[in-house]
């Protein structure tokens, strides 16, 4: 039975099915967002991923990949976030009703009233600070920090692994180049970041939980952050095995599975494919279409959103900080984009000039 | 009819506190007016970061999840249990990793080593915890976006002080992580040899930028990671980027303050 559920899991189990997945459940929580958080969802739900938890540590495999020590956080993570996820969207659910029958917010009610630092806030710190001491000393004492052989440049482990917390990236390389996945991608991340607050502007809307008032901030943000950052270092880190292939979560990682690698460029299609007529010898003609439709997509998007789905956006935010907001919007898409393109149509890059390292 | 006189409870506390030894050990009782406790707050070096008071919705447990001073307080014990290891510890090729052992090997019950990592990943989800809660109260709104820049900067430069202190042991674990993610700089455009762009920074036939001048060669003193990798990350990891997030944790805290404290609802 246990051994039939996990040849089940195993099979379905692919970059392509586990993402879609995500998001399709991604896509609910945002879109039912009571019934989501309330206890009826969330309680079968937490019960279904203890008992996968439990199940899997009956695995050899799995469960030496859980309980590697570098590991070992991320399944903390994973219920950390999870919870806090639940939690944050209970309250601005909570405060949303209240909102619409016309009471206050729960953090309006208390925030005329001030309480003294000391004891009040003190108190609370305190006992955060010794409850994490002791969770700290506990986890130290039962789990050893790793110390594998001594660093030999001649021998390099497969697969090699970046630092846990580096894996979202590591696992973007899959779908881009180093300079997209490891400096474009992660600079885009920080300066969409910083941009935040410079674009979501209204302060009517902040210090206190909601959810329908920012309703595109909120989902753009917990996508970002569930979807293409945890779930791909969870990928990355559990799921990635030799070679960087994919392995379901209670396969063994085996050194000689074999992948065949067949993925085109967008060129080769067009003009082996479709015109049959072989690349072109000059750059700029072959990789011409594939550069229109990076271009096409840059371009036409904004400017379509502008003038029907994003009219009030646009209209509220000005030129300026418009086209800001949609060029990290469309940066952050591109990584489902090309994900879906490779899984779909084999796609290796849309514009492949290797003569100046620039693949996209 | 006057009412009978109640005999007094029995008081431990108070039993305790009358005795001639604790009286000895402490001069004063403690006293809970407002005054007092105002200035507990302010004459407090520590406490002072503090205000004296705060709206009582942005002292509850729920709204801030204490996530932004349980980052601080983990910093600080990171801190401590770092000195500790740099007693140790000789950041050498020839060192690096027998030190390390020799920690696991010679020490009973040792767990200096094990609080120091562990404390690191802790960091890193408190800190994503931290920015979590603020964006979901939308607490990064006017008048705090430049505090908000802060802490994204804060939360990268915790993130590189965790990648920066995984090479220290000096295992195979450290040695190729950090490969792997030191690469990536080979691909940086125009700064990278391998990089887009990097081709057309020549003077005729001279490439300007190669493995032996790009930014992966500065960041690691080398063309592999190596003994001038190891001396610069451990550097990084133990003065530089300390003293910068330092700094910068200064102006989180006083820009807490300075735009309105904890965020409240309008």
């Amino acid at each position: 039975m246990i051994e039939a559920f996990k040849i089940f899991i195993n099979s379905v189990s692919s970059p392509a099915t586990i993402f879609t997945l995500a998001v399709i459940v991604f896509i609910l929580f945002v879109s039912f967002p009571k019934q989501a958080t309330s206890a009826i969802v969330m309680i079968p739900l937490l019960i279904f991923a203890a008992a996968f938890l439990a199940i899997g540590l009956t695995d050899k495999h799995f469960y030496h990949i859980i309980t590697t020590p570098d590991n070992v956080p991320i399944v903390g993570l994973i219920f950390i976030f999870g919870y806090f996820t639940w939690y944050a969207m209970r309250k601005a659910v909570i405060n949303d009703e209240r909102m619409a029958q016309g009471k206050p917010t729960i953090e309006k009610e208390e925030t005329d009233e001030k309480v003294l630092v000391f004891p009040y806030l003190i108190f609370i710190e305190f006992v955060i600070a010794l409850a994490y001491s002791i969770m700290l000393v506990v986890w130290s004492i039962f789990l050893k920090a790793p110390l594998e052989e001594p660093a030999n440049p001649t021998v390099s482990p497969n697969p090699s692994k970046a630092p846990w917390y580096f894996l979202g990236l590591q696992e973007m390389l899959v779908y881009f180049d180093p300079w997209i996945a490891g400096v474009l991608l992660p600079t885009f991340i920080i300066i969409g970041l910083c941009a935040i607050p410079y674009i979501d502007r209204d302060p009517a809307t902040s210090g206190y939980y909601s959810f329908k008032g920012r309703k595109f901030a909120i989902i753009a943000y917990l996508f970002g952050f569930w979807i293409l950052w945890i779930l791909l270092i969870i990928m990355g880190t559990f799921l990635r095995g030799p070679n960087w292939n994919f392995f379901g979560p209670f396969e063994v990682w085996d050194v000689h599975k074999v992948v065949p690698l067949v993925n085109v460029n967008l060129s080769e299609i067009i003009f082996i494919k479709w015109f049959s007529v072989g690349l072109p010898k000059a750059w700029f003609v072959r990789e011409a279409p594939g550069i229109l439709l990076v271009l096409a997509y840059l371009i036409i998007p904004p400017a379509i959103l502008a003038k029907t789905a994003f009219k009030e956006i646009y209209k509220k935010l000005g030129a300026a900080r418009y086209a800001i907001l949609v060029m990290l919007m469309l940066m952050m898409l591109s990584l489902p984009i090309k994900m879906y393109l490779r899984w779909a149509f084999n796609l290796k890059y849309l514009v492949a000039i290797p003569e100046f390292f620039f693949n996209i | 009819m006057p009412e009978p006189e109640k005999k007094p409870k029995f008081d431990l506390g108070k039993y305790i506190t009358e005795t001639q030894l604790y009286k000895s050990m402490f001069r004063h009782g403690y006293s809970t007016s407002d005054r007092d406790r105002a200035l507990s707050v302010m004459t407090n070096v520590f406490f002072h970061l503090h205000p004296v008071k705060v709206r009582k919705s942005g002292a509850r447990f729920g709204f801030t999840w204490c996530a932004g001073g349980l980052s601080f307080f983990v910093f600080l014990t990171l801190v401590v249990s770092g000195i500790m290891l740099m007693f140790y510890y000789r950041p050498t090729v020839e060192y690096a990793y027998n030190d390390i052992l020799a920690l696991r090997e010679h020490v009973p019950f040792g767990i200096m080593r094990e609080l120091h990592r562990w404390g690191a990943h802790a960091m890193i989800i408190t800190v994503w915890l931290h920015m979590f809660r603020v964006f979901m109260t939308g607490s990064y709104k006017p008048p705090r976006e430049f505090n908000w820049i802060v802490g994204v900067l804060l939360l990268v430069l915790t993130m590189l002080l965790s990648f920066t202190g995984y090479l220290l042991p000096w295992d195979q674990l450290a040695m190729w992580a950090i490969t792997v993610g030191s690469n990536m700089a080979r691909a940086t455009p125009f700064l990278g040899h391998e990089g887009p762009g990097a081709a057309l920074l020549s003077l005729g036939d001279i490439h300007l930028v190669t493995s032996g001048s790009d930014v992966r060669f500065a960041l690691l003193g080398g063309r592999f990671v190596g003994a001038g990798a190891l001396l610069r990350f451990y550097i990084l990891h133990c003065v530089a980027i300390p003293t910068v997030v330092v700094v910068l944790m200064s102006v989180h805290f006083w820009r807490i303050r300075k735009d309105g404290g904890i965020s409240g609802p309008l």
